[in-house]
C-alpha cells in the first residue's frame, strides 16, 4: 500500500501522454467499445469502490465515532481528536516514528546512492546487482527474525564481535537507546539494494556525452557528481525518498517481530500503537482517528517533498 | 525478453550487451589499479558481505544443534551438524528428539502454511494481473465516454495512501463473514491496482496498433484481439508485474494478520512470526527458527535463481516509469 501511494509521482507525469489512440474514434471498429470497456474495467472498478473509496470515506467517518466493533458506531464529534491531543503515548509514538524515519532516510538514502554510483562506475555485472537485491525478496518477518538472532545479546554473532572489540555486549533490541536504531538498521539492510537498483537504472539513463562535456569544461569528479549527476537524478531520488519516507512511516512487521513496541514503548511506532488500540483493545474509533492523522501527515509530506524536490520537472528535458 | 524492454531500450540493452569493458560508463578509460578504484571495490565487497552474511548465518544456524550453539556461538560452521531443526519444523521429529536437540517442544506445521502461502500468493497475483490487464486494454485501446475521467480517478488512487482503508476493510470483511477465509485475505487486493493498470496501459499505448487494426478488419472480435494479439505482445510487463506481485503477496504480513485468527488459512510469513513470538524468551530454539525462516525464504530464493536478471531489470524499469 505504501508503494502504490507514492507511485503517483511517476503517474502524474505521464498523464500528459494521453489520447494516442484517438485517431480512429469514428471507425466502425470502435462502435461497440463502450459496452465492452465497462465490462473490462468492471472488476477493477468494483475493487476500487468497495475496497478503496468506500473504506477511505468510512475511515474518515469512523474517526469521529466511538466504535468497539461489536456494537454500531456512535457519533462523538471531535472527542477522539481532543483525546488524541492529550494522549502522551500517541505523541511519544509519533516521536519514535519520526526518529525511525529520519534514521532510515538518512542512512538508507546515503548508502543506496553511494552503492548505486560506485556500482555504476565499476561494473555493469547483473550478478552483483542481483546479490544486493536479495534482502528485498524476503519478508520483513524473515529479515527481522534473522537479525534478532544475529543481534541477540548472549549468542548473537554481532555481539560476539563487539564483545571481542569492546568487552561488552550491546542490548540491541532490548534497550531503550538501541531499539529504534537497531530496527532502522534492519530496515535499511532490507531496502538498500532495492533503492540502489532504482537509482542505478536512473544513472544509466544519463547520457555519457554530458560527462564528456563536463570534462572538457574542466570539471573534476566531485564537481561532476554534484553539478551533473545529482540534478539529473533528482526525479528518481525524489521518488525513492518518497517511497522510503512513506514506507518507514508505516513500519510494522519488523517491530512486531523484534520488540513488539518495547522496551517500555521505546519502539512503539504509530502503526504498532494503532494496531494495539484497534485489535488489542477493540477501540476502532480511536484507531481510525490515529490512522487519519497518519494519513494526513503522509499526504502533507508527499506534497512537500514533491514541491521541495520539484520532482515533476525533469532536468533532462 | 525484448518485449519487456521496449519502452526504454537504452537502459536495458546497455545492461545486456556490455558485460565488462575497459571504460567506465562515463566513457573514460581508467587504469585498472588506481587507489580510488581499489577503495570502490572494497566498498562493494563490504556491501556484498553485509548483504549475504545473514543468509549464510540462517543456513549455518539451521544445521546446528540448538544446545551446542551455546557452547560455540561464534563458529562459522554449523555446530554439531544435524538435520534436526528441519525435522522439528516439518513436524517429523518426535517430542524426545526435538527436546534432545534443544527444541522448545513447539513445532510449526510448515508444509500446511507453505501450501496456504502458495494458494494466497498465486491466486492473488493471477487475479490482480489479469483484472489489471483487461482494464488497461479498455483504457489504452477502446473509445468510450468517461474514459479519461475514469482514468484520472484511478490515477488519483495512486497518490492517496492506503493506510486509512485497513481498519474499515477489516470491518467490511468481518461483516461479510469472510474472516479466516482465503477470500477475505485475497479480495481487497485482487481486483484493483492503480499502479498495474497505469503501467500496462502505458506499455500498450507504445505497441503498434496496425496488427490489431488488421485483425479487426478481418472480422476478429475485440475480445479475440485482446486475448490473441495484445495479451501475448504484453507478456513482458505482465511477467514483470506478476513477479513483483508474487513477491509482495508472499511476504505480506499485516493484512493476513488482521483477518486471520487461526491456522486454517494463515500464510507462512504470519505463522513464522507467531512461532517467533511464542518461542520461549529465556532460551529460544534458534536453530528451529532459522530452519523455518529458511523454508519461508526458499521459494523467493528459487524465484531469484530462475528470474534473477529479470527481477533486477524489472525493479529498475518500474522505477523509471
Amino acid at each position: 500500500m505504501a508503494i502504490t501511494a507514492s507511485r503517483g509521482t511517476r503517474a502524474a507525469k505521464s498523464t500528459r501522454i494521453r489520447g494516442r489512440g484517438a485517431i480512429n474514434s469514428h471507425s466502425p471498429a470502435h462502435r461497440h467499445d463502450g459496452r465492452l470497456a465497462w465490462v473490462l474495467i468492471a472488476p477493477a472498478l468494483v475493487g476500487f469502490v468497495v475496497f478503496f473509496l468506500y473504506p477511505t470515506l468510512r475511515g474518515i467517518y469512523l474517526s469521529f465515532t466511538d466504535f468497539k466493533v461489536l456494537t454500531p458506531p456512535t457519533f462523538t464529534g471531535f472527542d477522539n481528536f481532543v483525546r488524541l491531543f492529550g494522549d502522551q503515548v500517541f505523541w511519544s509514538s509519533l516521536g519514535v516514528t519520526v526518529y525511525f524515519v529520519l534514521l532510515s532516510v538518512v542512512f538508507g538514502m546515503t548508502i543506496s546512492l553511494v552503492t548505486a554510483v560506485v556500482l555504476h562506475r565499476l561494473t555493469s555485472n547483473t550478478v552483483v546487482r542481483g546479490i544486493i537485491i536479495l534482502p528485498f525478496l524476503i519478508s520483513g518477518v524473515v529479515a527481522a527474525t534473522t537479525w534478532s538472532w544475529m543481534l541477540d545479546s548472549q549468542l548473537g554473532v554481532v555481539n560476539m564481535l563487539i564483545e571481542q572489540l569492546t568487552g561488552e555486549p550491546i542490548l540491541f533490541l532490548g534497550s531503550r537507546a538501541w531499539a529504534i536504531p537497531s530496527i532502522a538498521m534492519i530496515s535499511v539492510w532490507k531496502s538498500m539494494g532495492y533503492n540502489a537498483i532504482i537509482i542505478f537504472a536512473g544513472l544509466q539513463t544519463i547520457p555519457p556525452t554530458i560527462y564528456e562535456a563536463g570534462r572538457i569544461d574542466g570539471a573534476n569528479e566531485v564537481q561532476m557528481f554534484r553539478r551533473l549527476t545529482l540534478p539529473l537524478l533528482r526525479p528518481i531520488l525524489a521518488m525513492v525518498l518518497v517511497l522510503t519516507v512513506i514506507g518507514s512511516f508505516q513500519v510494522f512487521d519488523i517491530v512486531a517481530v523484534t520488540t513488539k513496541g518495547g522496551p517500555a514503548n521505546a519502539s512503539n511506532v504509530l502503526q504498532m500503537y494503532i494496531y494495539d488500540k484497534a485489535f488489542g483493545q477493540f477501540d476502532f474509533g480511536y484507531g481510525a482517528t490515529m490512522s487519519l492523522a497518519l494519513f494526513a501527515m503522509l499526504i502533507i509530506i508527499t506534497f512537500l517533498q514533491m514541491r521541495l524536490m520539484r520532482a515533476s520537472e525533469s532536468d533532462t528535458n | 525478453m525484448t518485449t519487456i524492454l521496449k519502452p526504454t531500450p537504452r537502459v536495458t540493452t546497455e545492461v545486456l550487451t556490455t558485460p565488462e569493458r575497459p571504460k567506465t560508463p562515463r566513457g573514460r578509460t581508467i587504469s585498472r589499479f588506481s587507489p580510488g578504484r581499489a577503495v570502490a571495490w572494497l566498498y562493494i565487497v563490504i556491501v556484498l558481505v553485509v548483504t549475504v552474511f545473514p543468509f549464510y548465518w540462517m543456513l549455518r544456524t539451521a544445521f546446528s544443534n540448538n544446545y551446542s550453539l551455546i557452547r560455540d556461538p561464534g563458529s562459522l560452521l554449523p555446530v554439531d551438524f544435524t538435520w534436526g531443526a528441519f525435522a522439528r519444523v516439518l513436524g517429523i521429529a518426535s517430542q524426545e528428539q526435538s527436546l534432545a536437540e534443544g527444541g522448545s517442544g513447539a513445532s510449526i506445521e510448515i508444509l500446511h502454511f507453505l501450501l496456504n502461502s502458495v494458494i494466497y500468493a498465486t491466486v492473488q497475483t493471477v487475479a490482480i494481473v489479469f483484472f489489471s490487464t483487461i482494464a488497461a486494454y479498455a483504457f489504452a485501446r477502446l473509445r468510450w465516454k468517461g474514459r479519461d475521467l475514469m482514468f484520472s480517478i484511478f490515477l488519483a488512487a495512486l497518490m492517496v495512501p492506503g493506510i486509512l482503508t485497513l481498519l474499515p476493510n477489516f470491518v467490511l470483511v468481518k461483516d461479510l463473514g469472510l474472516l479466516n477465509t482465503f477470500a477475505g485475505m485475497i479480495l481487497p487486493t485482487a481486483l484493483f491496482s492503480a499502479f498495474n493498470i497505469f503501467f500496462l496501459r502505458q506499455f500498450m499505448l507504445g505497441l503498434s496498433e496496425e496488427v490489431e487494426e488488421a485483425a479487426l478488419i478481418d472480422g476478429a472480435g475485440r475480445l479475440r484481439v485482446l486475448f490473441r494479439i495484445t495479451l501475448p505482445m504484453t507478456s513482458g510487463p505482465i511477467i514483470t508485474l506478476s513477479i513483483l506481485g508474487f513477491i509482495t503477496a508472499w511476504n505480506d504480513y499485516f493484512w493476513p494478520l488482521l483477518v486471520t485468527s487461526d491456522d486454517s488459512v494463515r500464510p507462512l510469513t504470519l505463522a513464522l512470526a507467531v512461532f517467533k513470538q511464542s518461542s520461549p524468551q529465556a532460551s529460544p530454539d534458534w536453530a528451529g527458527l532459522m530452519a523455518a525462516t529458511l523454508v519461508a525464504a526458499l521459494p523467493m530464493l528459487l524465484l531469484f535463481l530462475v528470474f534473477g536478471k529479470r527481477i533486477v531489470n524489472s525493479i529498475g524499469f518500474t522505477g523509471l516509469k
